[in-house]
Protein backbone atom coordinates (compact mmCIF):
# COMPACT_ATOMS: atom_id res chain seq x y z
CA UNK A 1 0.00 0.00 0.00
CA UNK A 2 1.30 3.38 -0.92
CA UNK A 3 1.81 5.90 2.29
CA UNK A 4 -0.66 8.28 0.64
CA UNK A 5 -3.09 4.85 0.76
CA UNK A 6 -1.95 4.38 4.38
CA UNK A 7 -2.32 8.38 5.22
CA UNK A 8 -6.00 7.91 3.71
CA UNK A 9 -6.74 4.70 5.54
CA UNK A 10 -5.78 6.14 9.09
CA UNK A 11 -7.61 9.53 8.33
CA UNK A 12 -10.85 7.50 7.31
CA UNK A 13 -10.27 5.68 10.93
CA UNK A 14 -9.97 8.43 12.80
CA UNK A 15 -12.86 10.53 11.13
CA UNK A 16 -15.22 7.35 11.73
CA UNK A 17 -14.13 6.84 15.39
CA UNK A 18 -14.76 10.65 15.88
CA UNK A 19 -18.16 10.61 13.55
CA UNK A 20 -19.24 7.58 15.74
CA UNK A 21 -18.33 9.40 19.59
CA UNK A 22 -20.18 12.59 18.17
CA UNK A 23 -23.40 10.20 17.21
CA UNK A 24 -23.55 8.60 20.08
CA UNK A 25 -21.52 11.02 22.66
CA UNK A 26 -20.32 8.49 24.80
CA UNK A 27 -17.59 10.57 26.12
CA UNK A 28 -19.93 13.70 27.32
CA UNK A 29 -22.16 12.00 28.40
CA UNK A 30 -20.83 8.79 30.11
CA UNK A 31 -17.10 9.19 30.65
CA UNK A 32 -16.58 12.51 31.36
CA UNK A 33 -19.26 12.62 34.48
CA UNK A 34 -17.27 9.32 35.29
CA UNK A 35 -14.18 10.93 35.34
CA UNK A 36 -15.84 14.24 37.18
CA UNK A 37 -17.18 11.62 39.72
CA UNK A 38 -13.99 10.39 40.67
CA UNK A 39 -12.57 13.68 41.14
CA UNK A 40 -15.48 14.57 43.48
CA UNK A 41 -14.72 11.08 45.35
CA UNK A 42 -11.18 11.63 45.71
CA UNK A 43 -12.41 14.35 47.67
CA UNK A 44 -14.32 12.71 50.40
CA UNK A 45 -11.59 10.31 50.51
CA UNK A 46 -8.91 12.63 51.34
CA UNK A 47 -10.72 14.94 53.01
CA UNK A 48 -8.69 18.51 53.50
CA UNK A 49 -7.93 21.15 51.26
CA UNK A 50 -4.31 21.07 51.69
CA UNK A 51 -3.69 17.36 50.92
CA UNK A 52 -6.17 17.55 47.72
CA UNK A 53 -3.91 20.55 46.10
CA UNK A 54 -1.08 18.76 47.41
CA UNK A 55 -2.12 15.55 45.76
CA UNK A 56 -3.85 17.12 42.42
CA UNK A 57 -2.01 16.29 39.80
CA UNK A 58 -1.86 12.69 41.01
CA UNK A 59 -5.41 12.30 41.40
CA UNK A 60 -5.81 13.59 37.74
CA UNK A 61 -3.89 11.43 36.02
CA UNK A 62 -4.88 8.68 38.21
CA UNK A 63 -9.00 10.03 37.62
CA UNK A 64 -7.15 9.69 33.59
CA UNK A 65 -5.69 6.46 33.41
CA UNK A 66 -9.16 4.84 34.44
CA UNK A 67 -11.48 7.12 32.57
CA UNK A 68 -9.27 5.73 29.52
CA UNK A 69 -9.39 2.39 30.37
CA UNK A 70 -13.29 2.81 29.68
CA UNK A 71 -12.97 4.95 26.12
CA UNK A 72 -10.04 2.39 24.64
CA UNK A 73 -12.54 -0.24 25.60
CA UNK A 74 -15.60 0.73 23.44
CA UNK A 75 -13.69 1.90 20.81
CA UNK A 76 -12.32 -1.67 19.77
CA UNK A 77 -15.85 -3.04 21.25
CA UNK A 78 -17.52 -1.38 17.89
CA UNK A 79 -14.53 -3.30 15.71
CA UNK A 80 -15.66 -6.29 16.85
CA UNK A 81 -18.86 -6.31 17.76
CA UNK A 82 -19.49 -6.03 14.13
CA UNK A 83 -16.78 -7.62 12.73
CA UNK A 84 -15.32 -4.05 11.58
CA UNK A 85 -11.89 -5.31 11.48
CA UNK A 86 -12.13 -8.25 9.90
CA UNK A 87 -13.61 -6.27 7.31
CA UNK A 88 -11.05 -4.16 6.79
CA UNK A 89 -8.70 -6.53 7.25
CA UNK A 90 -10.45 -8.23 4.09
CA UNK A 91 -10.75 -4.91 2.56
CA UNK A 92 -6.63 -5.07 2.44
CA UNK A 93 -6.69 -1.64 4.93
CA UNK A 94 -2.65 -1.62 6.20
CA UNK A 95 -3.07 -2.54 9.47
CA UNK A 96 -0.43 0.03 11.03
CA UNK A 97 -2.13 2.61 9.20
CA UNK A 98 -5.69 1.53 11.45
CA UNK A 99 -3.42 1.77 14.25
CA UNK A 100 -2.44 5.47 13.75
CA UNK A 101 -6.26 6.37 13.21
CA UNK A 102 -7.48 4.81 16.29
CA UNK A 103 -4.15 6.26 17.95
CA UNK A 104 -5.10 9.42 16.82
CA UNK A 105 -9.00 9.24 17.97
CA UNK A 106 -7.91 8.19 20.98
CA UNK A 107 -5.60 11.04 21.70
CA UNK A 108 -7.67 13.59 20.75
CA UNK A 109 -10.50 12.13 23.21
CA UNK A 110 -8.31 11.65 26.00
CA UNK A 111 -7.32 15.58 25.55
CA UNK A 112 -10.66 16.52 25.72
CA UNK A 113 -10.98 14.80 28.91
CA UNK A 114 -7.67 16.44 30.67
CA UNK A 115 -8.93 19.73 30.20
CA UNK A 116 -12.28 18.85 31.40
CA UNK A 117 -10.38 16.91 34.40
CA UNK A 118 -8.16 20.13 34.95
CA UNK A 119 -10.50 22.38 35.21
CA UNK A 120 -12.61 20.38 37.49
CA UNK A 121 -9.07 19.98 39.70
CA UNK A 122 -8.89 23.67 39.48
CA UNK A 123 -12.19 24.06 40.59
CA UNK A 124 -12.29 21.50 43.74
CA UNK A 125 -8.79 21.27 44.63
CA UNK A 126 -7.77 24.48 43.99
CA UNK A 127 -4.90 24.50 41.66
CA UNK A 128 -2.90 27.27 40.32
CA UNK A 129 -1.95 28.01 37.01
CA UNK A 130 1.23 30.01 36.45
CA UNK A 131 2.44 31.81 33.27
CA UNK A 132 5.81 29.92 32.66
CA UNK A 133 4.10 26.36 34.19
CA UNK A 134 1.45 26.70 31.21
CA UNK A 135 3.86 25.60 28.75
CA UNK A 136 5.51 22.87 30.44
CA UNK A 137 1.73 21.55 31.51
CA UNK A 138 0.60 22.04 27.86
CA UNK A 139 3.56 19.74 26.47
CA UNK A 140 3.96 17.20 29.22
CA UNK A 141 0.15 16.65 29.06
CA UNK A 142 0.33 16.29 25.08
CA UNK A 143 3.23 13.78 25.37
CA UNK A 144 1.88 11.61 27.98
CA UNK A 145 -1.49 11.56 25.97
CA UNK A 146 0.54 10.07 23.06
CA UNK A 147 2.15 7.24 25.23
CA UNK A 148 -0.98 6.12 26.78
CA UNK A 149 -3.26 6.29 23.69
CA UNK A 150 -0.40 4.18 22.03
CA UNK A 151 0.01 2.22 25.10
CA UNK A 152 -3.61 1.20 25.30
CA UNK A 153 -4.12 1.07 21.63
CA UNK A 154 -1.86 -1.75 21.51
CA UNK A 155 -3.27 -4.09 24.36
CA UNK A 156 -6.94 -3.00 23.07
CA UNK A 157 -6.53 -4.37 19.94
CA UNK A 158 -4.47 -7.51 21.65
CA UNK A 159 -8.09 -8.17 23.87
CA UNK A 160 -10.19 -7.38 21.13
CA UNK A 161 -12.91 -9.92 20.53
CA UNK A 162 -11.72 -11.98 23.35
CA UNK A 163 -13.86 -13.15 26.18
CA UNK A 164 -12.95 -11.49 29.55
CA UNK A 165 -11.03 -8.74 27.61
CA UNK A 166 -12.38 -6.25 30.40
CA UNK A 167 -10.16 -7.17 33.17
CA UNK A 168 -7.00 -8.11 31.50
CA UNK A 169 -7.16 -4.68 29.85
CA UNK A 170 -5.82 -2.86 32.99
CA UNK A 171 -3.90 -5.77 33.74
CA UNK A 172 -1.77 -5.39 30.80
CA UNK A 173 -1.72 -1.28 30.59
CA UNK A 174 -1.57 0.05 34.14
CA UNK A 175 2.27 -1.79 34.60
CA UNK A 176 3.24 -0.20 31.25
CA UNK A 177 1.83 2.93 31.61
CA UNK A 178 3.42 3.26 35.29
CA UNK A 179 5.55 5.62 33.94
CA UNK A 180 3.18 8.05 31.78
CA UNK A 181 1.74 8.15 35.00
CA UNK A 182 4.77 9.22 37.50
CA UNK A 183 6.24 11.48 34.86
CA UNK A 184 3.03 13.31 33.92
CA UNK A 185 2.56 13.76 37.56
CA UNK A 186 5.90 14.86 38.35
CA UNK A 187 5.74 17.36 36.02
CA UNK A 188 2.15 19.02 36.45
CA UNK A 189 3.66 18.90 39.95
CA UNK A 190 6.12 21.34 38.89
CA UNK A 191 4.15 23.43 36.08
CA UNK A 192 1.34 23.91 39.20
CA UNK A 193 4.61 24.64 41.54
CA UNK A 194 3.30 22.13 44.08
CA UNK A 195 4.90 21.10 47.62
CA UNK A 196 7.49 24.39 46.48
CA UNK A 197 8.92 22.81 43.37
CA UNK A 198 9.94 24.73 40.22
CA UNK A 199 9.07 24.67 36.38
CA UNK A 200 12.53 23.83 35.45
CA UNK A 201 12.55 20.52 37.51
CA UNK A 202 9.23 19.20 35.57
CA UNK A 203 11.47 19.90 32.07
CA UNK A 204 13.26 16.40 32.53
CA UNK A 205 9.93 14.32 32.85
CA UNK A 206 8.50 15.88 29.21
CA UNK A 207 12.11 13.59 28.38
CA UNK A 208 10.56 10.50 29.65
CA UNK A 209 7.10 11.03 28.47
CA UNK A 210 8.15 12.03 25.06
CA UNK A 211 10.48 8.83 24.76
CA UNK A 212 8.05 6.54 25.56
CA UNK A 213 5.68 8.28 23.66
CA UNK A 214 8.02 7.66 20.09
CA UNK A 215 9.05 4.15 21.36
CA UNK A 216 5.49 2.91 22.05
CA UNK A 217 3.46 4.97 18.98
CA UNK A 218 6.60 3.46 17.08
CA UNK A 219 6.29 -0.44 18.37
CA UNK A 220 2.56 -0.17 18.25
CA UNK A 221 2.01 0.79 14.71
CA UNK A 222 4.49 -2.32 13.74
CA UNK A 223 3.18 -4.70 15.96
CA UNK A 224 -0.46 -4.17 15.85
CA UNK A 225 -0.61 -5.82 11.91
CA UNK A 226 0.33 -9.37 13.07
CA UNK A 227 -1.69 -8.71 16.45
CA UNK A 228 -5.02 -8.13 14.45
CA UNK A 229 -4.16 -10.49 11.65
CA UNK A 230 -4.67 -13.84 13.37
CA UNK B 1 -21.39 -37.24 26.86
CA UNK B 2 -17.63 -36.90 27.83
CA UNK B 3 -14.59 -37.43 26.11
CA UNK B 4 -12.84 -40.09 26.52
CA UNK B 5 -8.92 -39.95 27.66
CA UNK B 6 -6.95 -39.26 24.37
CA UNK B 7 -5.03 -42.79 23.11
CA UNK B 8 -1.70 -42.77 23.64
CA UNK B 9 0.00 -41.90 20.63
CA UNK B 10 3.70 -42.21 20.25
CA UNK B 11 4.98 -39.27 21.07
CA UNK B 12 2.88 -39.53 24.48
CA UNK B 13 4.12 -43.13 25.87
CA UNK B 14 6.97 -42.08 27.12
CA UNK B 15 6.48 -41.70 31.11
CA UNK B 16 7.36 -38.42 32.12
CA UNK B 17 9.24 -35.57 30.75
CA UNK B 18 12.65 -36.49 32.89
CA UNK B 19 15.74 -38.03 30.32
CA UNK B 20 19.13 -38.67 31.18
CA UNK B 21 19.93 -35.64 30.86
CA UNK B 22 17.64 -33.66 32.95
CA UNK B 23 18.24 -36.42 35.72
CA UNK B 24 21.87 -35.22 35.62
CA UNK B 25 21.05 -31.78 36.70
CA UNK B 26 18.24 -32.76 38.82
CA UNK B 27 20.36 -34.23 41.03
CA UNK B 28 23.33 -31.58 40.51
CA UNK B 29 20.76 -28.78 41.41
CA UNK B 30 19.54 -31.17 44.69
CA UNK B 31 23.31 -31.67 45.69
CA UNK B 32 23.80 -27.87 45.28
CA UNK B 33 21.16 -26.87 46.99
CA UNK B 34 22.21 -28.55 49.91
CA UNK B 35 25.29 -26.83 49.81
CA UNK B 36 23.72 -23.46 49.41
CA UNK B 37 22.05 -24.78 52.70
CA UNK B 38 25.11 -26.12 54.82
CA UNK B 39 27.05 -22.52 53.30
CA UNK B 40 24.13 -19.94 54.15
CA UNK B 41 23.03 -21.75 57.10
CA UNK B 42 25.91 -23.37 59.07
CA UNK B 43 29.62 -21.93 57.44
CA UNK B 44 29.12 -18.41 56.69
CA UNK B 45 28.77 -16.18 59.44
CA UNK B 46 26.66 -13.89 60.76
CA UNK B 47 26.80 -9.64 59.75
CA UNK B 48 27.32 -7.19 61.87
CA UNK B 49 25.71 -5.09 61.23
CA UNK B 50 22.37 -7.09 60.10
CA UNK B 51 23.06 -10.55 62.23
CA UNK B 52 21.41 -13.40 60.61
CA UNK B 53 18.95 -11.60 58.49
CA UNK B 54 21.63 -11.63 56.03
CA UNK B 55 21.33 -15.37 55.12
CA UNK B 56 18.04 -14.30 53.44
CA UNK B 57 20.16 -12.38 50.77
CA UNK B 58 21.43 -16.31 49.50
CA UNK B 59 18.15 -17.01 48.29
CA UNK B 60 16.86 -13.58 47.58
CA UNK B 61 19.81 -12.63 45.29
CA UNK B 62 20.06 -16.27 43.18
CA UNK B 63 16.20 -15.81 42.54
CA UNK B 64 15.89 -12.44 41.52
CA UNK B 65 19.19 -13.36 38.70
CA UNK B 66 17.03 -16.71 38.13
CA UNK B 67 13.71 -14.23 37.35
CA UNK B 68 15.85 -11.85 35.72
CA UNK B 69 17.34 -14.92 33.48
CA UNK B 70 13.97 -16.22 33.22
CA UNK B 71 12.58 -13.01 31.65
CA UNK B 72 15.48 -12.60 28.70
CA UNK B 73 14.82 -16.11 27.91
CA UNK B 74 11.36 -15.39 27.51
CA UNK B 75 12.44 -12.43 24.92
CA UNK B 76 14.69 -14.29 23.57
CA UNK B 77 12.34 -17.45 22.31
CA UNK B 78 9.46 -14.59 21.50
CA UNK B 79 11.85 -13.20 19.08
CA UNK B 80 12.44 -16.42 17.59
CA UNK B 81 9.05 -17.27 17.82
CA UNK B 82 7.72 -14.00 16.00
CA UNK B 83 10.76 -13.33 13.43
CA UNK B 84 12.20 -16.84 12.91
CA UNK B 85 11.28 -18.49 9.67
CA UNK B 86 9.24 -21.67 11.38
CA UNK B 87 7.53 -19.14 13.34
CA UNK B 88 8.14 -22.46 15.67
CA UNK B 89 5.94 -23.03 18.27
CA UNK B 90 8.63 -24.66 20.23
CA UNK B 91 10.50 -21.31 20.71
CA UNK B 92 6.63 -20.45 22.22
CA UNK B 93 6.44 -23.04 24.76
CA UNK B 94 10.27 -22.22 25.98
CA UNK B 95 9.05 -18.66 25.92
CA UNK B 96 5.79 -19.70 28.22
CA UNK B 97 7.54 -21.95 30.41
CA UNK B 98 10.54 -19.79 31.17
CA UNK B 99 7.89 -16.42 32.02
CA UNK B 100 6.16 -19.02 34.23
CA UNK B 101 9.48 -19.83 36.66
CA UNK B 102 10.50 -16.25 36.33
CA UNK B 103 7.16 -15.24 37.92
CA UNK B 104 7.21 -17.70 40.41
CA UNK B 105 11.01 -16.53 41.54
CA UNK B 106 10.36 -12.75 41.00
CA UNK B 107 7.31 -13.22 43.97
CA UNK B 108 10.03 -15.29 45.84
CA UNK B 109 12.27 -12.47 45.26
CA UNK B 110 9.38 -9.92 47.02
CA UNK B 111 8.52 -11.85 49.93
CA UNK B 112 12.29 -12.52 50.89
CA UNK B 113 13.08 -9.02 50.10
CA UNK B 114 10.25 -7.81 51.97
CA UNK B 115 11.26 -10.15 55.03
CA UNK B 116 14.59 -8.90 55.02
CA UNK B 117 13.29 -5.06 54.79
CA UNK B 118 10.78 -5.51 58.29
CA UNK B 119 14.06 -6.97 59.83
CA UNK B 120 16.56 -4.01 58.57
CA UNK B 121 14.94 -1.23 57.82
CA UNK B 122 11.43 -1.79 60.07
CA UNK B 123 9.42 -1.70 56.97
CA UNK B 124 8.23 -4.29 54.78
CA UNK B 125 8.43 -1.97 51.55
CA UNK B 126 9.93 1.36 50.60
CA UNK B 127 8.76 2.66 47.51
CA UNK B 128 12.51 2.40 46.45
CA UNK B 129 13.70 2.57 42.50
CA UNK B 130 14.69 -1.07 42.17
CA UNK B 131 11.63 -2.21 44.94
CA UNK B 132 9.20 -0.61 42.39
CA UNK B 133 10.40 -1.60 39.50
CA UNK B 134 10.79 -4.93 40.17
CA UNK B 135 6.96 -4.89 41.30
CA UNK B 136 6.03 -4.00 38.64
CA UNK B 137 7.62 -6.04 36.43
CA UNK B 138 6.15 -9.15 38.52
CA UNK B 139 2.72 -7.70 37.58
CA UNK B 140 3.57 -6.84 34.07
CA UNK B 141 4.68 -11.00 33.54
CA UNK B 142 1.69 -12.20 35.56
CA UNK B 143 -0.31 -9.74 32.79
CA UNK B 144 1.42 -12.04 30.38
CA UNK B 145 1.13 -15.31 31.45
CA UNK B 146 -3.05 -14.19 31.31
CA UNK B 147 -2.25 -13.76 28.09
CA UNK B 148 -0.64 -16.61 27.23
CA UNK B 149 -3.95 -18.08 28.72
CA UNK B 150 -6.57 -16.23 26.46
CA UNK B 151 -8.70 -18.36 24.37
CA UNK B 152 -7.76 -19.17 20.30
CA UNK B 153 -5.17 -21.16 18.66
CA UNK B 154 -1.96 -22.24 19.73
CA UNK B 155 -0.37 -20.01 16.96
CA UNK B 156 -3.29 -16.54 18.31
CA UNK B 157 -1.62 -17.28 21.38
CA UNK B 158 1.83 -17.89 20.64
CA UNK B 159 1.84 -14.83 18.32
CA UNK B 160 -0.07 -12.34 21.05
CA UNK B 161 2.29 -13.83 23.68
CA UNK B 162 5.05 -13.00 21.96
CA UNK B 163 4.56 -9.68 21.20
CA UNK B 164 3.36 -8.95 24.81
CA UNK B 165 7.03 -10.77 26.00
CA UNK B 166 8.86 -8.22 23.83
CA UNK B 167 6.72 -5.24 24.75
CA UNK B 168 7.57 -6.26 28.30
CA UNK B 169 11.02 -6.32 28.11
CA UNK B 170 11.06 -3.54 26.31
CA UNK B 171 9.27 -1.65 29.45
CA UNK B 172 12.13 -2.30 31.96
CA UNK B 173 15.02 0.10 31.27
CA UNK B 174 11.90 2.70 30.23
CA UNK B 175 10.15 1.90 33.65
CA UNK B 176 13.50 1.49 35.82
CA UNK B 177 14.71 4.81 34.02
CA UNK B 178 11.38 6.51 34.85
CA UNK B 179 11.16 5.17 38.56
CA UNK B 180 15.01 5.94 39.73
CA UNK B 181 14.50 9.72 37.80
CA UNK B 182 11.02 10.23 40.30
CA UNK B 183 13.35 8.64 43.56
CA UNK B 184 16.22 11.02 42.65
CA UNK B 185 14.08 14.14 42.73
CA UNK B 186 12.22 13.31 45.44
CA UNK B 187 12.91 12.83 48.98
CA UNK B 188 15.01 10.26 50.12
CA UNK B 189 14.10 7.33 52.52
CA UNK B 190 14.23 8.93 56.19
CA UNK B 191 14.78 6.47 58.32
CA UNK B 192 17.27 4.23 56.67
CA UNK B 193 18.81 4.60 53.73
CA UNK B 194 18.36 1.67 50.94
CA UNK B 195 21.77 1.06 49.61
CA UNK B 196 23.35 -0.37 53.16
CA UNK B 197 26.94 -0.54 52.47
CA UNK B 198 27.44 -3.93 52.53
CA UNK B 199 30.95 -5.42 52.19
CA UNK B 200 30.82 -9.00 51.82
CA UNK B 201 33.35 -11.45 53.21
CA UNK B 202 34.91 -13.88 51.24
CA UNK B 203 32.97 -16.99 52.80
CA UNK B 204 29.31 -14.99 52.17
CA UNK B 205 30.79 -13.96 48.59
CA UNK B 206 31.02 -17.97 47.96
CA UNK B 207 27.80 -18.70 49.26
CA UNK B 208 26.28 -16.34 47.11
CA UNK B 209 28.11 -18.16 44.31
CA UNK B 210 27.01 -21.03 45.58
CA UNK B 211 23.48 -19.77 45.62
CA UNK B 212 23.75 -18.32 42.00
CA UNK B 213 24.74 -21.86 40.50
CA UNK B 214 22.51 -23.88 42.32
CA UNK B 215 19.55 -21.38 41.20
CA UNK B 216 20.69 -21.67 37.33
CA UNK B 217 20.96 -25.25 37.39
CA UNK B 218 17.18 -25.19 38.91
CA UNK B 219 16.13 -23.13 36.53
CA UNK B 220 17.67 -25.12 33.39
CA UNK B 221 15.83 -28.08 35.04
CA UNK B 222 12.77 -26.49 35.38
CA UNK B 223 12.66 -24.76 31.61
CA UNK B 224 13.72 -28.42 30.40
CA UNK B 225 10.57 -29.95 32.27
CA UNK B 226 8.04 -27.52 31.81
CA UNK B 227 8.61 -26.68 28.10
CA UNK B 228 8.11 -30.64 27.22
CA UNK B 229 5.18 -30.48 29.23
CA UNK B 230 3.75 -27.85 27.60
CA UNK B 231 4.14 -29.54 24.41
CA UNK B 232 2.92 -33.00 25.73
CA UNK B 233 -0.57 -30.93 26.77
CA UNK B 234 -0.12 -29.56 23.04
CA UNK B 235 -0.31 -33.14 21.54
CA UNK B 236 -2.81 -33.99 24.66
CA UNK B 237 -5.31 -31.31 23.24
CA UNK B 238 -4.27 -32.31 19.62
CA UNK B 239 -5.07 -36.22 20.33
CA UNK B 240 -7.98 -35.46 22.12
CA UNK B 241 -10.05 -33.31 19.57
CA UNK B 242 -8.67 -36.34 16.80
CA UNK B 243 -10.30 -38.96 18.89
CA UNK B 244 -13.20 -36.73 19.45
CA UNK B 245 -13.65 -36.38 15.90
CA UNK B 246 -13.41 -40.14 15.39
CA UNK B 247 -16.19 -40.81 17.75
CA UNK B 248 -18.48 -38.64 16.14
CA UNK B 249 -17.78 -40.35 12.43
CA UNK B 250 -18.00 -44.00 14.53
CA UNK B 251 -21.33 -42.61 15.75
CA UNK B 252 -22.76 -41.82 12.43
CA UNK B 253 -21.57 -44.49 10.96
CA UNK B 254 -23.26 -46.67 12.93
CA UNK B 255 -26.67 -44.90 12.95
CA UNK B 256 -25.85 -44.69 9.13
Amino acid sequence: MSSSGRIQVARVVLSKDLRIERRSKVLTSQIIPFAVVTLVLFAFALDGDAILQRTAPGLVWIAMLFSSMIIVQRNFAVETSDGALDALRVAGADMSAVFWGKWLALVIQLLVLEVVLLIGAFVMYGIEFRGPGVVLLVTSSISATCGLSAVSTIYAGLASGVRGRESLLPLLVMPVASPVLIGATRAAEAAFGTGGTVVSEGWPWLGVLSVFAVVFSFGGSLAFGPLIDD
Amino acid sequence: MTIDTPPITAATQRRGTSTPATRVIGILTISMTIWLGVFGLVLSPADRDQGDAVRIMYVHVPSVWLAYLAFIVTALASGVHLFGRRHSLQADRVAGASAEIGVVFMAVTLVTGMLWGRITWGVYWQWDARLTTTALLFISYVGYLAVRGLEGTREQRARRSAIVGLFAVLEVPLVHWSVKLWRSLHQEATVLGTDLDVSLDGLMLFSLFVGVVAFTLLFVWLLLHRSRMLTMLDLSAESGLESALAQRRAEGGASA
